[in-house]
Protein backbone atom coordinates (compact mmCIF):
# COMPACT_ATOMS: atom_id res chain seq x y z
CA UNK A 1 0.00 0.00 0.00
CA UNK A 2 2.28 2.55 0.91
CA UNK A 3 4.49 1.23 -2.37
CA UNK A 4 1.73 2.27 -4.40
CA UNK A 5 0.90 5.51 -2.48
CA UNK A 6 5.33 6.44 -2.62
CA UNK A 7 4.70 5.61 -6.65
CA UNK A 8 1.36 7.21 -7.34
CA UNK A 9 0.98 10.40 -4.84
CA UNK A 10 0.97 13.58 -6.96
CA UNK A 11 -0.58 11.35 -9.80
CA UNK A 12 -3.31 10.40 -7.19
CA UNK A 13 -3.51 13.93 -6.06
CA UNK A 14 -3.42 15.33 -9.16
CA UNK A 15 -6.42 12.89 -10.61
CA UNK A 16 -8.19 14.44 -7.21
CA UNK A 17 -7.87 18.42 -8.08
CA UNK A 18 -8.74 17.71 -11.36
CA UNK A 19 -11.82 15.91 -10.64
CA UNK A 20 -12.89 17.92 -7.18
CA UNK A 21 -12.58 21.11 -9.48
CA UNK A 22 -14.92 19.57 -12.30
CA UNK A 23 -17.75 18.34 -9.22
CA UNK A 24 -17.66 21.50 -7.30
CA UNK A 25 -17.90 23.48 -11.20
CA UNK A 26 -20.99 20.85 -12.14
CA UNK A 27 -22.61 21.29 -8.29
CA UNK A 28 -22.04 25.02 -9.03
CA UNK A 29 -24.42 24.48 -12.01
CA UNK A 30 -26.92 22.01 -11.08
CA UNK A 31 -27.35 22.18 -7.52
CA UNK A 32 -26.59 25.92 -7.03
CA UNK A 33 -23.56 25.29 -4.76
CA UNK A 34 -21.76 28.02 -3.95
CA UNK A 35 -18.04 27.18 -3.73
CA UNK A 36 -17.07 27.29 -7.36
CA UNK A 37 -19.60 29.25 -10.03
CA UNK A 38 -18.78 29.48 -13.51
CA UNK A 39 -16.37 27.67 -15.39
CA UNK A 40 -12.31 27.60 -15.39
CA UNK A 41 -12.93 30.98 -18.30
CA UNK A 42 -14.14 33.10 -15.39
CA UNK A 43 -15.74 31.39 -11.80
CA UNK A 44 -16.32 32.87 -9.00
CA UNK A 45 -15.30 31.27 -5.38
CA UNK A 46 -17.25 31.41 -2.73
CA UNK A 47 -19.80 33.35 -4.21
CA UNK A 48 -17.43 36.40 -3.65
CA UNK A 49 -14.10 36.18 -4.83
CA UNK A 50 -13.56 36.45 -8.59
CA UNK A 51 -10.90 34.35 -10.65
CA UNK A 52 -10.54 34.49 -14.10
CA UNK A 53 -8.10 33.17 -17.13
CA UNK A 54 -5.55 35.51 -17.56
CA UNK A 55 -4.55 34.54 -21.34
CA UNK A 56 -9.00 35.08 -22.18
CA UNK A 57 -8.59 38.16 -20.48
CA UNK A 58 -5.39 39.23 -22.39
CA UNK A 59 -7.50 38.29 -26.11
CA UNK A 60 -10.33 40.60 -24.95
CA UNK A 61 -7.86 43.14 -23.98
CA UNK A 62 -6.18 42.88 -27.82
CA UNK A 63 -9.51 42.50 -29.17
CA UNK A 64 -9.79 46.39 -28.16
CA UNK A 65 -12.38 45.57 -25.43
CA UNK A 66 -11.92 46.71 -21.87
CA UNK A 67 -13.05 44.13 -19.22
CA UNK A 68 -15.34 44.95 -16.32
CA UNK A 69 -13.22 44.71 -12.49
CA UNK A 70 -14.67 41.43 -12.34
CA UNK A 71 -12.66 39.86 -15.03
CA UNK A 72 -9.47 41.85 -14.26
CA UNK A 73 -9.35 41.24 -10.91
CA UNK A 74 -10.13 37.46 -11.51
CA UNK A 75 -6.99 37.53 -13.62
CA UNK A 76 -4.84 39.44 -11.51
CA UNK A 77 -5.53 36.82 -8.64
CA UNK A 78 -4.91 33.59 -11.02
CA UNK A 79 -1.87 35.14 -12.77
CA UNK A 80 -0.15 35.84 -9.38
CA UNK A 81 -0.92 33.01 -7.87
CA UNK A 82 0.72 30.45 -10.68
CA UNK A 83 3.73 33.34 -10.80
CA UNK A 84 4.72 32.63 -7.16
CA UNK A 85 3.31 29.39 -6.70
CA UNK A 86 1.63 27.39 -9.24
CA UNK A 87 4.15 27.97 -12.20
CA UNK A 88 2.44 25.70 -14.96
CA UNK A 89 0.86 23.47 -12.21
CA UNK A 90 -1.94 24.31 -13.78
CA UNK A 91 -1.80 22.23 -17.09
CA UNK A 92 -0.85 18.98 -14.53
CA UNK A 93 -3.42 19.56 -11.55
CA UNK A 94 -6.26 21.32 -13.49
CA UNK A 95 -6.98 21.45 -16.69
CA UNK A 96 -9.39 18.67 -17.64
CA UNK A 97 -7.44 17.93 -20.98
CA UNK A 98 -4.30 16.54 -18.91
CA UNK A 99 -6.63 13.68 -18.05
CA UNK A 100 -6.41 12.72 -21.66
CA UNK A 101 -3.48 13.52 -23.15
CA UNK A 102 -1.79 11.15 -19.89
CA UNK A 103 -4.44 8.77 -21.18
CA UNK A 104 -2.64 8.83 -24.54
CA UNK A 105 0.45 8.76 -23.16
CA UNK A 106 0.08 5.41 -21.40
CA UNK A 107 -1.01 4.15 -23.89
CA UNK A 108 1.65 4.83 -26.30
CA UNK A 109 4.41 3.75 -23.26
CA UNK A 110 2.44 0.61 -22.97
CA UNK A 111 1.37 -0.62 -26.59
CA UNK A 112 5.13 0.48 -27.28
CA UNK A 113 4.26 2.96 -30.07
CA UNK A 114 7.68 5.44 -29.47
CA UNK A 115 9.78 2.17 -30.92
CA UNK A 116 7.58 1.36 -33.76
CA UNK A 117 7.01 5.26 -34.99
CA UNK A 118 9.09 6.87 -37.50
CA UNK A 119 10.13 9.96 -35.63
CA UNK A 120 8.02 12.70 -36.54
CA UNK A 121 10.02 16.07 -35.48
CA UNK A 122 7.67 19.00 -34.07
CA UNK A 123 9.50 21.72 -32.21
CA UNK A 124 8.16 22.52 -28.85
CA UNK A 125 7.75 26.46 -29.65
CA UNK A 126 4.92 26.45 -31.70
CA UNK A 127 2.54 27.02 -28.78
CA UNK A 128 4.35 30.11 -28.61
CA UNK A 129 3.89 30.98 -32.20
CA UNK A 130 -0.02 29.76 -31.42
CA UNK A 131 -0.23 32.22 -28.84
CA UNK A 132 1.49 35.32 -30.71
CA UNK A 133 -0.63 34.33 -33.64
CA UNK A 134 -4.15 34.23 -31.33
CA UNK A 135 -3.28 37.90 -30.23
CA UNK A 136 -2.85 39.30 -33.48
CA UNK A 137 -6.09 37.28 -34.49
CA UNK A 138 -8.21 38.53 -31.52
CA UNK A 139 -7.54 42.00 -32.60
CA UNK A 140 -8.40 41.51 -36.33
CA UNK A 141 -10.95 39.63 -35.69
CA UNK A 142 -12.93 41.73 -32.84
CA UNK A 143 -12.90 38.66 -30.63
CA UNK A 144 -10.58 36.05 -28.18
CA UNK A 145 -10.10 33.49 -30.90
CA UNK A 146 -8.82 30.85 -28.84
CA UNK A 147 -12.00 30.53 -26.87
CA UNK A 148 -13.84 30.23 -29.63
CA UNK A 149 -11.69 26.60 -30.76
CA UNK A 150 -10.21 25.75 -27.44
CA UNK A 151 -10.74 21.93 -26.37
CA UNK A 152 -9.88 22.90 -22.76
CA UNK A 153 -12.59 25.17 -22.68
CA UNK A 154 -15.01 23.30 -24.79
CA UNK A 155 -14.28 20.25 -22.49
CA UNK A 156 -14.79 21.43 -19.44
CA UNK A 157 -17.75 23.69 -20.30
CA UNK A 158 -18.97 20.43 -21.97
CA UNK A 159 -18.92 18.41 -18.94
CA UNK A 160 -20.44 21.30 -16.67
CA UNK A 161 -23.18 22.43 -18.83
CA UNK A 162 -23.53 19.61 -21.80
CA UNK A 163 -20.99 18.24 -24.40
CA UNK A 164 -22.97 18.23 -27.88
CA UNK A 165 -20.36 17.55 -29.76
CA UNK A 166 -17.73 18.83 -27.80
CA UNK A 167 -16.35 14.96 -27.55
CA UNK A 168 -15.06 15.16 -30.90
CA UNK A 169 -12.39 17.59 -29.63
CA UNK A 170 -11.70 15.00 -27.37
CA UNK A 171 -11.24 12.59 -29.11
CA UNK A 172 -9.00 13.97 -31.76
CA UNK A 173 -6.83 15.21 -29.07
CA UNK A 174 -6.30 11.80 -27.81
CA UNK A 175 -5.71 10.19 -31.66
CA UNK A 176 -3.46 12.80 -32.50
CA UNK A 177 -1.19 12.44 -28.76
CA UNK A 178 -1.92 8.31 -29.53
CA UNK A 179 -0.88 8.09 -33.20
CA UNK A 180 0.90 11.28 -34.36
CA UNK A 181 2.93 13.02 -31.82
CA UNK A 182 3.79 12.24 -28.61
CA UNK A 183 2.82 15.01 -26.32
CA UNK A 184 1.46 16.47 -29.09
CA UNK A 185 -1.50 18.82 -27.53
CA UNK A 186 0.00 19.92 -24.17
CA UNK A 187 3.47 19.61 -25.33
CA UNK A 188 3.80 21.16 -28.34
CA UNK A 189 0.37 23.18 -29.82
CA UNK A 190 -1.55 24.17 -26.39
CA UNK A 191 -0.65 28.20 -26.36
CA UNK A 192 -2.45 27.88 -22.96
CA UNK A 193 0.25 25.87 -21.42
CA UNK A 194 2.59 28.43 -23.42
CA UNK A 195 0.95 30.87 -20.96
CA UNK A 196 1.59 29.33 -18.21
CA UNK A 197 5.28 28.37 -18.76
CA UNK A 198 5.90 31.68 -19.44
CA UNK A 199 4.23 33.51 -15.96
CA UNK A 200 5.52 30.76 -13.83
CA UNK A 201 8.78 30.97 -14.74
CA UNK A 202 10.18 31.84 -11.81
CA UNK A 203 7.78 30.44 -9.11
CA UNK A 204 8.65 28.99 -5.75
CA UNK A 205 7.95 25.42 -5.75
CA UNK A 206 10.52 23.15 -8.00
CA UNK A 207 11.91 19.76 -8.66
CA UNK A 208 15.63 19.61 -7.58
CA UNK A 209 17.69 16.74 -8.94
CA UNK A 210 20.77 15.60 -7.18
CA UNK A 211 23.44 14.29 -9.56
CA UNK A 212 25.30 11.73 -7.12
CA UNK A 213 22.35 9.46 -6.19
CA UNK A 214 21.03 9.36 -10.15
CA UNK A 215 21.91 5.77 -11.48
CA UNK A 216 20.96 6.83 -15.23
CA UNK A 217 17.80 4.90 -15.44
CA UNK A 218 15.95 7.46 -17.32
CA UNK A 219 12.89 6.47 -15.58
CA UNK A 220 12.39 10.00 -15.32
CA UNK A 221 12.66 11.45 -18.81
CA UNK A 222 10.51 8.53 -19.64
CA UNK A 223 7.66 9.64 -17.97
CA UNK A 224 8.04 13.08 -18.78
CA UNK A 225 5.35 15.22 -20.56
CA UNK A 226 8.71 17.62 -21.30
CA UNK A 227 11.32 16.19 -20.91
CA UNK A 228 13.68 18.44 -22.52
CA UNK A 229 13.44 20.38 -18.89
CA UNK A 230 15.50 17.34 -17.76
CA UNK A 231 18.56 18.44 -19.60
CA UNK A 232 20.76 18.53 -16.39
CA UNK A 233 19.43 14.67 -15.45
CA UNK A 234 22.83 12.59 -14.29
CA UNK A 235 24.82 15.37 -15.32
CA UNK A 236 24.68 17.87 -12.47
CA UNK A 237 23.41 18.88 -9.19
CA UNK A 238 20.33 21.64 -10.00
CA UNK A 239 16.65 22.42 -9.64
CA UNK A 240 14.76 21.95 -13.17
CA UNK A 241 14.36 25.78 -13.90
CA UNK A 242 12.72 25.70 -17.50
CA UNK A 243 9.01 26.95 -16.59
CA UNK A 244 7.63 24.14 -18.99
CA UNK A 245 7.62 21.59 -16.28
CA UNK A 246 4.66 21.42 -14.85
CA UNK A 247 5.29 20.25 -11.62
CA UNK A 248 3.20 17.11 -12.12
CA UNK A 249 5.63 15.16 -10.34
CA UNK A 250 5.86 12.10 -11.76
CA UNK A 251 9.71 12.35 -12.23
CA UNK A 252 10.06 12.54 -8.17
CA UNK A 253 7.74 9.21 -7.76
CA UNK A 254 9.15 6.86 -10.77
CA UNK A 255 12.62 7.56 -9.44
CA UNK A 256 13.77 4.99 -7.41
CA UNK A 257 17.20 6.10 -6.35
CA UNK A 258 15.99 9.18 -4.83
CA UNK A 259 17.42 11.69 -6.97
CA UNK A 260 14.51 13.63 -7.37
CA UNK A 261 12.67 15.52 -5.09
CA UNK A 262 10.12 19.04 -4.87
CA UNK A 263 11.95 21.96 -2.81
CA UNK A 264 11.66 26.24 -3.10
CA UNK A 265 13.54 27.67 -5.79
CA UNK A 266 17.39 28.25 -5.20
CA UNK A 267 18.04 31.80 -5.86
CA UNK A 268 21.53 31.55 -6.12
CA UNK A 269 22.65 29.24 -8.60
CA UNK A 270 24.99 27.60 -7.60
CA UNK A 271 28.19 25.92 -10.19
CA UNK A 272 28.52 28.28 -12.30
CA UNK B 1 28.29 27.59 -42.06
CA UNK B 2 27.03 28.59 -45.21
CA UNK B 3 25.06 25.32 -45.26
CA UNK B 4 23.50 25.86 -41.56
CA UNK B 5 22.40 29.29 -42.91
CA UNK B 6 20.43 27.63 -45.78
CA UNK B 7 18.67 24.96 -43.24
CA UNK B 8 17.91 28.04 -40.92
CA UNK B 9 15.94 30.13 -43.54
CA UNK B 10 14.47 27.10 -45.07
CA UNK B 11 13.13 26.09 -41.31
CA UNK B 12 12.23 30.14 -40.99
CA UNK B 13 10.55 29.79 -44.45
CA UNK B 14 8.60 26.40 -43.01
CA UNK B 15 7.65 27.90 -39.85
CA UNK B 16 6.18 30.94 -41.47
CA UNK B 17 4.26 29.17 -43.76
CA UNK B 18 2.92 26.26 -41.28
CA UNK B 19 1.85 29.62 -39.13
CA UNK B 20 0.63 31.68 -42.10
CA UNK B 21 -1.33 28.29 -43.46
CA UNK B 22 -2.88 27.59 -39.55
CA UNK B 23 -3.61 31.33 -38.69
CA UNK B 24 -5.70 31.40 -42.44
CA UNK B 25 -7.58 28.28 -41.36
CA UNK B 26 -7.99 29.27 -37.96
CA UNK B 27 -9.24 33.10 -39.00
CA UNK B 28 -11.70 31.21 -41.12
CA UNK B 29 -13.24 29.25 -38.94
CA UNK B 30 -13.59 32.08 -36.05
CA UNK B 31 -15.47 34.65 -38.98
CA UNK B 32 -17.66 31.49 -40.01
CA UNK B 33 -18.63 30.54 -36.02
CA UNK B 34 -19.18 34.35 -35.32
CA UNK B 35 -21.86 34.86 -38.39
CA UNK B 36 -25.18 33.75 -36.59
CA UNK B 37 -27.44 36.93 -36.82
CA UNK B 38 -30.04 34.94 -35.72
CA UNK B 39 -29.10 34.38 -32.19
CA UNK B 40 -30.76 35.99 -29.23
CA UNK B 41 -28.68 37.30 -26.07
CA UNK B 42 -29.80 37.85 -22.16
CA UNK B 43 -30.80 40.65 -21.04
CA UNK B 44 -28.53 43.55 -21.01
CA UNK B 45 -26.00 42.25 -23.55
CA UNK B 46 -24.14 44.64 -25.46
CA UNK B 47 -24.39 44.99 -29.11
CA UNK B 48 -23.34 41.87 -30.93
CA UNK B 49 -19.79 42.63 -31.93
CA UNK B 50 -19.13 44.18 -28.66
CA UNK B 51 -20.49 41.55 -26.99
CA UNK B 52 -18.86 38.57 -28.90
CA UNK B 53 -15.35 40.79 -27.66
CA UNK B 54 -16.15 41.00 -24.08
CA UNK B 55 -17.95 37.70 -23.43
CA UNK B 56 -15.62 35.28 -21.87
CA UNK B 57 -17.63 32.29 -21.71
CA UNK B 58 -18.14 31.37 -18.71
CA UNK B 59 -21.91 30.87 -18.12
CA UNK B 60 -22.34 32.50 -14.95
CA UNK B 61 -25.44 34.14 -16.97
CA UNK B 62 -26.79 30.68 -17.29
CA UNK B 63 -26.34 29.52 -13.75
CA UNK B 64 -27.93 32.07 -12.47
CA UNK B 65 -30.89 31.94 -14.41
CA UNK B 66 -33.86 30.31 -12.14
CA UNK B 67 -35.60 29.63 -15.24
CA UNK B 68 -33.13 27.55 -17.44
CA UNK B 69 -33.75 30.30 -20.11
CA UNK B 70 -30.23 30.94 -21.26
CA UNK B 71 -27.86 27.83 -22.76
CA UNK B 72 -24.19 28.08 -23.57
CA UNK B 73 -23.53 27.16 -27.27
CA UNK B 74 -21.99 23.79 -27.33
CA UNK B 75 -20.59 22.55 -30.83
CA UNK B 76 -22.95 21.39 -33.03
CA UNK B 77 -25.81 23.77 -31.83
CA UNK B 78 -24.22 25.85 -34.44
CA UNK B 79 -24.05 29.07 -32.46
CA UNK B 80 -20.38 31.01 -31.52
CA UNK B 81 -19.26 28.23 -29.49
CA UNK B 82 -19.72 28.66 -25.73
CA UNK B 83 -21.92 32.09 -25.77
CA UNK B 84 -25.20 32.31 -23.74
CA UNK B 85 -28.37 32.71 -25.73
CA UNK B 86 -32.03 31.24 -25.28
CA UNK B 87 -35.02 29.63 -27.77
CA UNK B 88 -37.96 31.34 -26.62
CA UNK B 89 -40.50 28.96 -28.29
CA UNK B 90 -38.66 26.65 -25.85
CA UNK B 91 -38.06 28.77 -22.89
CA UNK B 92 -38.30 32.28 -22.66
CA UNK B 93 -36.82 34.74 -20.49
CA UNK B 94 -39.75 35.66 -17.55
CA UNK B 95 -38.07 39.22 -16.83
CA UNK B 96 -37.70 38.89 -13.63
CA UNK B 97 -37.93 41.81 -11.41
CA UNK B 98 -34.51 41.35 -9.80
CA UNK B 99 -32.61 40.30 -13.39
CA UNK B 100 -30.48 37.29 -11.47
CA UNK B 101 -28.57 36.97 -14.94
CA UNK B 102 -26.89 40.26 -15.59
CA UNK B 103 -25.03 41.36 -12.32
CA UNK B 104 -22.86 38.09 -12.04
CA UNK B 105 -21.49 38.50 -15.58
CA UNK B 106 -18.10 39.12 -14.83
CA UNK B 107 -16.90 41.25 -18.26
CA UNK B 108 -19.57 43.40 -18.50
CA UNK B 109 -20.48 41.88 -21.58
CA UNK B 110 -23.95 42.19 -20.28
CA UNK B 111 -24.40 45.71 -19.27
CA UNK B 112 -25.98 46.23 -16.01
CA UNK B 113 -26.46 50.22 -17.18
CA UNK B 114 -28.99 49.08 -19.91
CA UNK B 115 -31.53 47.61 -17.25
CA UNK B 116 -30.98 50.39 -14.63
CA UNK B 117 -32.79 53.54 -14.24
CA UNK B 118 -32.78 56.34 -11.45
CA UNK B 119 -35.79 56.58 -8.95
CA UNK B 120 -35.90 58.96 -6.49
CA UNK B 121 -32.08 59.14 -6.47
CA UNK B 122 -31.64 55.56 -6.39
CA UNK B 123 -30.12 52.86 -8.82
CA UNK B 124 -33.11 50.58 -9.56
CA UNK B 125 -33.53 47.82 -12.16
CA UNK B 126 -36.34 48.21 -14.75
CA UNK B 127 -36.62 45.08 -16.84
CA UNK B 128 -38.93 47.07 -19.20
CA UNK B 129 -35.71 48.34 -20.48
CA UNK B 130 -34.28 45.08 -21.87
CA UNK B 131 -34.38 44.95 -25.46
CA UNK B 132 -32.75 41.53 -26.24
CA UNK B 133 -35.04 41.29 -29.54
CA UNK B 134 -38.35 41.90 -31.23
CA UNK B 135 -41.58 40.39 -31.61
CA UNK B 136 -42.67 40.12 -35.48
CA UNK B 137 -46.15 38.92 -36.08
CA UNK B 138 -46.67 37.13 -39.46
CA UNK B 139 -50.03 38.18 -40.39
CA UNK B 140 -50.88 35.17 -42.82
CA UNK B 141 -50.30 32.08 -40.36
CA UNK B 142 -51.82 34.37 -37.02
CA UNK B 143 -55.51 33.00 -36.64
CA UNK B 144 -56.52 36.35 -35.15
CA UNK B 145 -56.17 37.64 -38.87
CA UNK B 146 -58.06 34.68 -40.07
CA UNK B 147 -61.23 36.09 -37.69
CA UNK B 148 -60.51 33.51 -34.91
CA UNK B 149 -60.36 34.35 -31.58
CA UNK B 150 -57.07 34.41 -30.10
CA UNK B 151 -55.15 36.42 -28.21
CA UNK B 152 -53.07 33.94 -26.56
CA UNK B 153 -49.87 36.04 -27.08
CA UNK B 154 -50.88 39.32 -25.74
CA UNK B 155 -52.05 37.99 -22.82
CA UNK B 156 -48.90 35.92 -21.90
CA UNK B 157 -47.00 39.58 -22.36
CA UNK B 158 -45.74 41.40 -19.45
CA UNK B 159 -46.10 44.60 -20.97
CA UNK B 160 -49.55 43.60 -22.20
CA UNK B 161 -51.38 46.87 -24.39
CA UNK B 162 -48.17 48.43 -24.35
CA UNK B 163 -45.73 45.78 -26.25
CA UNK B 164 -48.52 44.19 -27.57
CA UNK B 165 -52.06 45.31 -28.30
CA UNK B 166 -55.34 43.86 -30.03
CA UNK B 167 -56.50 46.47 -32.92
CA UNK B 168 -60.16 45.94 -33.73
CA UNK B 169 -60.83 45.51 -37.24
CA UNK B 170 -64.13 44.91 -39.89
CA UNK B 171 -64.35 41.62 -40.60
CA UNK B 172 -65.12 41.78 -44.82
CA UNK B 173 -66.11 37.74 -44.96
CA UNK B 174 -68.59 37.59 -42.22
CA UNK B 175 -69.64 41.04 -42.64
CA UNK B 176 -70.50 41.69 -39.63
CA UNK B 177 -67.87 40.87 -37.15
CA UNK B 178 -64.85 42.25 -35.91
CA UNK B 179 -61.25 40.55 -36.32
CA UNK B 180 -58.91 41.15 -32.98
CA UNK B 181 -55.45 41.65 -34.57
CA UNK B 182 -52.53 41.80 -32.13
CA UNK B 183 -50.15 44.57 -32.86
CA UNK B 184 -46.53 44.93 -31.52
CA UNK B 185 -45.08 48.33 -30.88
CA UNK B 186 -41.45 47.94 -30.82
CA UNK B 187 -40.62 50.61 -28.87
CA UNK B 188 -41.95 48.60 -25.91
CA UNK B 189 -41.61 45.56 -26.66
CA UNK B 190 -38.31 44.12 -24.32
CA UNK B 191 -38.12 40.54 -27.12
CA UNK B 192 -38.62 38.39 -24.03
CA UNK B 193 -40.28 35.81 -26.03
CA UNK B 194 -43.31 35.35 -23.70
CA UNK B 195 -45.39 35.53 -26.53
CA UNK B 196 -43.93 33.38 -29.25
CA UNK B 197 -44.02 30.65 -26.30
CA UNK B 198 -47.98 31.33 -25.92
CA UNK B 199 -48.44 31.38 -29.54
CA UNK B 200 -50.99 28.50 -30.14
CA UNK B 201 -50.01 27.56 -33.85
CA UNK B 202 -47.82 24.91 -34.69
CA UNK B 203 -44.73 26.91 -36.10
CA UNK B 204 -45.24 29.99 -33.45
CA UNK B 205 -46.84 32.59 -35.81
CA UNK B 206 -45.37 35.34 -33.66
CA UNK B 207 -41.57 35.26 -33.14
CA UNK B 208 -39.01 37.34 -31.79
CA UNK B 209 -36.02 37.87 -33.50
CA UNK B 210 -33.07 40.22 -32.87
CA UNK B 211 -33.83 43.96 -33.10
CA UNK B 212 -31.03 44.97 -35.73
CA UNK B 213 -32.07 42.04 -38.11
CA UNK B 214 -35.98 43.01 -37.89
CA UNK B 215 -35.89 46.40 -37.51
CA UNK B 216 -36.01 49.31 -40.23
CA UNK B 217 -34.48 52.85 -39.95
CA UNK B 218 -35.86 56.14 -41.82
CA UNK B 219 -33.00 57.94 -41.65
CA UNK B 220 -32.78 61.96 -40.50
CA UNK B 221 -34.18 63.19 -43.58
CA UNK B 222 -37.93 63.06 -42.61
CA UNK B 223 -39.26 65.38 -39.95
CA UNK B 224 -42.37 64.92 -38.29
CA UNK B 225 -44.09 68.43 -38.90
CA UNK B 226 -46.46 67.81 -35.80
CA UNK B 227 -43.89 67.21 -33.11
CA UNK B 228 -42.42 70.16 -32.06
CA UNK B 229 -39.76 68.08 -30.81
CA UNK B 230 -38.85 66.80 -33.97
CA UNK B 231 -39.80 70.12 -36.14
CA UNK B 232 -37.15 71.89 -33.88
CA UNK B 233 -34.37 70.09 -35.88
CA UNK B 234 -35.18 72.58 -38.80
CA UNK B 235 -33.78 74.98 -36.97
CA UNK B 236 -30.96 76.86 -38.15
CA UNK B 237 -31.56 74.59 -41.17
CA UNK B 238 -30.32 76.84 -44.66
CA UNK B 239 -33.73 76.55 -45.94
CA UNK B 240 -34.57 74.00 -49.02
CA UNK B 241 -32.14 73.26 -51.65
CA UNK B 242 -33.18 73.27 -55.35
CA UNK B 243 -31.12 71.99 -58.24
CA UNK B 244 -31.04 74.54 -61.11
CA UNK B 245 -30.88 73.56 -64.72
CA UNK B 246 -30.75 75.50 -67.55
CA UNK B 247 -34.48 73.73 -68.03
CA UNK B 248 -36.05 75.17 -64.13
CA UNK B 249 -34.92 78.83 -65.29
CA UNK B 250 -38.44 79.20 -66.62
CA UNK B 251 -41.24 78.70 -64.10
CA UNK B 252 -42.99 74.87 -64.91
CA UNK B 253 -45.94 76.72 -67.00
CA UNK B 254 -43.60 78.71 -69.11
CA UNK B 255 -41.38 76.09 -70.07
CA UNK B 256 -44.46 73.44 -70.91
CA UNK B 257 -45.85 75.85 -72.69
CA UNK B 258 -42.94 76.74 -74.67
CA UNK B 259 -43.41 76.04 -78.69
CA UNK B 260 -46.76 75.45 -78.86
CA UNK B 261 -49.22 78.05 -80.46
CA UNK B 262 -52.34 78.12 -78.70
CA UNK B 263 -53.69 80.48 -81.30
S1 LIG C 1 -34.45 37.93 -16.67
FE1 LIG C 1 -34.82 36.08 -15.48
S2 LIG C 1 -35.79 34.62 -16.91
FE2 LIG C 1 -34.87 36.25 -18.13
S3 LIG C 1 -32.85 35.42 -18.69
FE3 LIG C 1 -32.59 36.70 -16.86
S4 LIG C 1 -32.75 35.29 -15.14
FE4 LIG C 1 -33.56 34.22 -16.93
S1 LIG D 1 -21.86 35.93 -17.64
FE1 LIG D 1 -21.14 37.38 -19.18
S2 LIG D 1 -19.13 36.61 -19.79
FE2 LIG D 1 -20.18 34.92 -18.72
S3 LIG D 1 -21.18 33.77 -20.38
FE3 LIG D 1 -22.68 35.24 -19.60
S4 LIG D 1 -22.44 37.02 -20.95
FE4 LIG D 1 -20.62 35.76 -21.22
S1 LIG E 1 -41.59 39.62 -26.79
FE1 LIG E 1 -43.81 39.39 -26.84
S2 LIG E 1 -44.37 39.05 -24.71
FE2 LIG E 1 -42.29 39.88 -24.69
S3 LIG E 1 -42.55 42.10 -24.52
FE3 LIG E 1 -42.48 41.65 -26.70
S4 LIG E 1 -44.59 41.41 -27.30
FE4 LIG E 1 -44.55 41.22 -25.09
S1 LIG F 1 -51.15 33.48 -30.11
FE1 LIG F 1 -50.33 33.29 -32.12
S2 LIG F 1 -52.09 32.86 -33.42
FE2 LIG F 1 -52.86 33.62 -31.51
S3 LIG F 1 -53.09 35.80 -31.84
FE3 LIG F 1 -51.09 35.52 -30.94
S4 LIG F 1 -49.78 35.36 -32.68
FE4 LIG F 1 -51.81 35.04 -33.44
Amino acid sequence: MSKIWNKYRFLILRRFTQIALLVLYIGGNYWGWKILQGNLSSSKLFDTIPLADPYAVLQIFSTGAIVAMDALIGAVIIAVFYALLGGRAFCSYVCPVNMVTDLANYLRRKWNLDKFEKKWWASRNIRYWVMGLSFILSFILGTAVFELVSPISMTHRGIIFGMGFGWAAIVTIFLFDLFILKNGWCGHICPLGGFYSLIGRYNLFRVKHIQPNCTLCMKCKEVCPEKEVLYMIGKKSQMVDMGECTLCGRCVEVCDDDALHFGIRDFVKKGE
Amino acid sequence: MDKNRRAFLVSLAQNVAIAATGGFLWSAYVEEAKAAPLILRPPGARKEQDFMSLCIKCGLCVEACPYDTLMLAKPGDNKPLGTPYYIPRNIPCYMCDDIPCVPPCPTGALDIKSVTKEQDGKQVFDITMMRMGVAIVDIKDCIAYWGIQCDACYRACPLLDKAIYMEMRRNERTGKHAKLLPVVDPDYCTGCGLCEHACVTEIAAIKVLPRDVALGKVGNHYVKGWEKSDEARLKGSSGIRTTVTPRSEKSAVESLNEGLNLE
